[in-house]
């Protein structure tokens, strides 16, 4: 490639979070135009959960990475990955982190994904920035990882890390003067301190979450219950809704054959309600009470001991008797009455929710 | 102004049990494909939209015109414009 006639264009993979809000800041004021891309795997903390709870204050919360964009000043699309990302999660070529989370595969696909966009006018971009760090995360950012990421993404060169720049090799932009490299950073490790003092300096004063943690995969608990949701299936495998769901409710195993979900609030109680056709239902009749989904196929028995689990969930928990409305799958109802069950009697590893 | 009050041609877009960014994502989908300044209304579920979309406009060039709850759902009015560009 030479030396372009016209202004360079650079797409910014945008989380949400400081890195790549300060990477693209520091792209587009050497006079690139940049655009951000922010990608929707289904796994992402935000939108899905804070559109389902409803918090005492009743704030609908913004979209972080559209924020960022408006923050920086650049145009910004969202991309729905959520079918093609599967292949990562079940599938990751480079294994998982601490928990279910293919941070390497990843960012390559990510990368991989940003380069084949067009811009809002129809144009392809010359190169990619990440706000990736040297030695920042201990799977996805190390220098030996960053090298696989660009070569297995195929952007090779056309990828520019512009905080970390000065500890890695010249990337096109910075060899063809697209960039001035002498402006970009050399960051590196986990400290946050060097991101704070060019926040300040690039008069940014606000941003969501300062070291990741913005995908579910790298949540304990979120985790637990999709590798139950596998064990249960006998596959590794998942639909946007299960994704959904598992963010919702208290998750509740007592038999491998069947899970509960219990609504935690009204907010989460009515999003449940919307899925009253696929599972088989229980609510409280006597008392005010969460709805229940019932995941699987529970004996007769079994549904009695669920029962009492959900009653010890309403506000009937310290009654003598609770009574249950159960509705199978075809909206045929029957009303049991329990006893609730204490909470020192349902065990530890039934509970899938921490 | 809701869904009821539109200009003749306005697009309508159900996103309804949809939750954010997927209403954006299908507004997105949809105002890359006009080619010619298109009033839609967003219907949604999810109240992110209010927050969301008129966000989604201002970095991108399109124009949001109003948001309204009515019951259990929200409309949101966009003026999409055309963005591709022969180069």
């Amino acid at each position: 490639m030479t030396a372009l006639s016209r202004q360079p264009r650079a797409v910014a993979l945008i989380s949400g979070g400081l890195d790549s809000m300060l990477a693209a800041k520091v792209v587009q004021s050497q006079g690139v135009y940049v655009e951000g891309v922010n990608f929707f795997t289904g796994f992402c903390v935000e939108g899905h959960t804070q559109a389902v709870k409803r918090t005492k204050k009743q704030k609908v919360k913004r979209h972080s990475a559209l924020w960022c964009a408006e923050q920086i000043g650049i145009p910004m699309q969202i991309v729905d990955i959520s079918e093609d990302y599967k292949d990562i999660v079940i599938n990751p070529e480079y294994g998982y982190g601490r928990l279910l989370n293919p941070c390497l595969d990843c960012k390559i696909f990510m990368v991989n994904r940003a380069l084949d966009l067009k811009s809002n006018h129809g144009e392809p971009f010359d190169f990619v920035i990440t706000g990736e760090v040297v030695g920042q995360r201990p799977k996805s950012q190390r220098s030996e990882t960053m090298a696989i990421i660009a070569k297995d993404s195929g952007a090779e060169d056309r990828l520019l890390r512009p905080l970390s720049a000065k500890n890695l090799p010249p990337s096109l932009p910075e060899r063809e003067g697209w960039v001035d490299r002498a402006q970009l950073h050399g960051f590196s490790g986990r400290s946050r301190k060097p991101q704070f003092s060019l926040a300040k300096e690039l008069g940014i004063n606000e941003w969501s979450q300062p070291a990741g943690g913005c995908c579910f995969l790298t949540d304990e608990s979120y985790t637990k219950k999709l590798q139950d949701l596998w064990d249960s299936r006998g596959r590794r495998d998942y639909d946007l809704e299960d994704v959904v769901l598992l963010k919702i409710g208290r998750h509740i195993r007592p038999a491998p054959h069947y899970k509960l979900i219990i609504g935690r609030e009204e907010g989460e109680n009515q999003y449940l309600r919307g899925f009253r056709h696929k599972f088989a239902y229980m609510s409280t009749v006597s008392h005010v009470g969460p709805l229940c989904l019932i995941d699987g196929d529970p004996t007769k028995e079994e549904r009695l001991l669920a029962s009492r689990i959900l009653a010890r969930y309403s506000q009937g928990r310290t009654a003598r008797d609770v009574t249950i409305r159960i509705t199978d799958q075809s909206g045929v109802s029957e009303e049991i009455v329990v006893e609730p069950l204490q909470p020192h009697s349902i065990p530890r590893e039934w509970t899938l929710t921490n | 102004m809701d869904a009821n009050e539109l200009m003749p041609g306005a697009h309508v877009l159900d996103t309804k049990g949809l939750l954010c960014p997927l209403p954006v994502i299908r507004l997105q989908e949809f105002a890359r494909s006009v080619e010619s300044e298109t009033e839609v209304v967003v219907i949604a579920t999810d109240p992110g939209v209010l927050a969301d979309i008129p966000s989604w406009c201002r970095v991108n060039g399109h124009e949001h015109v109003s948001s309204k709850q009515l019951d259990h759902e929200f409309h949101v009015i966009v003026r999409a414009l055309p963005q591709f560009i022969d180069s």
